[in-house]
């Protein structure tokens, strides 16, 4: 009778170390350094980009896509900046829907980041300068969520204020597809 | 000019005169069953046998405990209850002035409404209020779940996201009074204080009259003030910040069109002078980690400029 007491007993504690060992915390940094602080305003030299994004912010960038409290402060920025006011919920008025399939300038994280900070024809303006470029990244991976593209394990569950639609980590994944009209890649 | 200590049992309204007054009777009752109660025990303890009574006489003993002790927290809830409904005399008062309160994670919005749109006073973590005359707040959330304490002047009320609940209060002294908020609302949720400056009415006019006024303009700055400025709406500032009378118009963040005039930054956090102002500006995360104003990395020269603009905000 005692020996299956304790072989339960150190069983469970053997399970619970482990699986306290496995539960990977995520990292949540309140203070950013001064290099990501940046809101991209150094002088354009020219407007034609090779890659793109600045490598001192291309970490921070990867990093953001997966983690949920970067996911989070993305949606309350895309409120607090007024994303919103174009974009809606997601659901598109003035500016195109973005929890659809469709992407006009591509789906990937750096592509999303130059839309923001470099703008887009036809009305998006850009925000170079206006935001810090760890923001732009927080931003990047709320954007992302909204059609799935982020995983439903960092994405957002629910809303702040009043419930609009289902939280972001509830859509599947919609794979991308080039919305018509989309300049060739 | 030090905020007082913050001491309920040193009431500067006639709320919290009346949470003390009840909190002095039942102070007073506990104070007197605790001695009665330990005085027969030590009777109990150091004379045994002192007390030996027959069985009659002991079940009458308990039923003169048992009805005393009914009595005693009879008149405890009588106390208790009349305290409660004695809490808002002011309602229904006239000549009151109207406050809105906003909790924001971490800081106070306070708007005075005017007769016209332009008279509105927008301003934050720093409510003035005139000495003697009831002020209706009205309460309301932005985000989570806050509560507006100022001991000196009334018990808690809590502001709810999506649920306006509006309190009395009334400064019978002239005085600084320290609040805060009292319901856990995240990381710097201890670092959520305001001021209550409880003045004379007339010097309660001029303060109002100076804060309807929007910032100075353009051609009344320095030549240091205006590069400043420009920094400010050039830069991420102008995203969250407003000041009354230029471009910068967002409510994300504090109003800051007479920010210098106030007495601290970051919601009660340090006092208001140049050094912290710069500290605040340059990397607000070492002072409230977890706030939502992010670092400027600027040039010192930059940083110079700016703050010496916000310093120019009065």
């Amino acid at each position: 009778m005692r020996r299956p007491c304790l072989a339960l007993l150190a069983g469970a504690t053997v399970a619970m170390t482990t699986g306290t060992m496995a539960c990977k915390h995520e990292t949540h940094d309140v203070r950013p350094s001064s290099e990501v602080s940046q809101a991209g305003s150094g002088v354009v030299l020219s407007t034609l980009f090779a890659g793109g994004v600045p490598s001192a912010i291309a970490g921070t960038l990867q990093t953001s896509q997966e983690n949920a409290f970067a996911m989070n402060e993305g949606k309350r920025l895309f409120d607090a900046y007024n994303c919103s006011g174009c974009h809606a919920h997601g659901g598109g008025a003035i500016g195109p829907a973005l929890m659809d399939a469709k992407w006009i300038y591509g789906s990937a994280p750096e592509n999303v980041y130059d839309t923001i900070v470099e703008g887009r024809p036809n009305g998006m303006p850009s925000f170079r300068g206006k935001i810090p470029d760890f923001q732009v990244a927080q931003l990047v991976a709320y954007v992302r969520s909204m059609s799935g593209l982020a995983g439903g394990f960092w994405a957002p569950g629910r809303n702040d204020s009043m419930q609009v639609k289902p939280g972001e980590n509830t859509v599947s994944t919609q794979a991308p597809v080039r919305a018509p009209g989309a300049p060739p890649p | 000019m030090m905020p007082a200590s913050g001491y309920a049992l040193a009431p500067a309204g006639p709320q919290a005169a009346r949470l003390a007054h009840v909190f002095w009777v039942f102070f007073a009752v506990a104070l007197v069953v605790y001695l009665v109660v330990v005085a027969l025990l030590l009777l109990g303890v150091l004379r045994p046998g002192a007390a030996a009574v027959d069985e009659p006489a002991r079940l009458r003993l308990v039923a003169v405990g048992g009805v005393l002790t009914a009595f005693t927290l009879i008149g405890l809830l009588v106390v208790s209850v009349r305290g409660g409904h004695e809490l808002n005399p002011m309602r229904g008062a006239k000549d009151v002035l109207t406050v809105q309160v906003i909790g924001r994670q971490w800081w106070w919005e306070l708007h005075y409404p005017g007769t016209a749109p332009d008279q509105e006073v927008v301003t934050a973590n720093e409510l003035h209020v005139p000495v003697g005359r009831p002020v209706l707040l009205q309460l309301v959330s932005r985000d989570v779940i806050h509560s507006f304490w100022v001991p000196e002047l009334h018990g808690k009320r809590d502001l709810i996201p999506g649920h306006d609940s509006t309190t009395y209060i009334q400064a019978d002294r002239p005085g600084v009074f320290r609040g805060q908020c009292a319901e856990f609302c995240g990381t710097q949720h201890a670092q959520m204080g305001f001021l209550v400056i409880a003045e004379p009415e007339d010097s309660f006019q001029r303060w109002l009259a100076v804060q309807r006024r929007p910032a100075p303009p353009q051609q009344e700055l320095g030549a240091q003030a205006r590069r400043g400025q420009q920094l400010f709406q050039r830069g991420t500032c102008v995203m969250c910040h407003r000041v009354a009378g230029t471009q910068a118009g967002a409510t994300m963040g504090p109003d800051l069109t007479h920010v210098a005039s106030r007495t601290t930054l970051a919601a009660g956090s340090l006092p208001n002078v140049r050094e912290h102002l710069r500290r605040w500006v340059a990397d607000a995360q070492s002072v409230k980690p977890g706030s939502h104003m992010p670092p400027t990395p600027l040039s010192a020269t930059d940083q110079d400029d700016l703050v010496t603009y916000l310093e120019a905000l009065r």
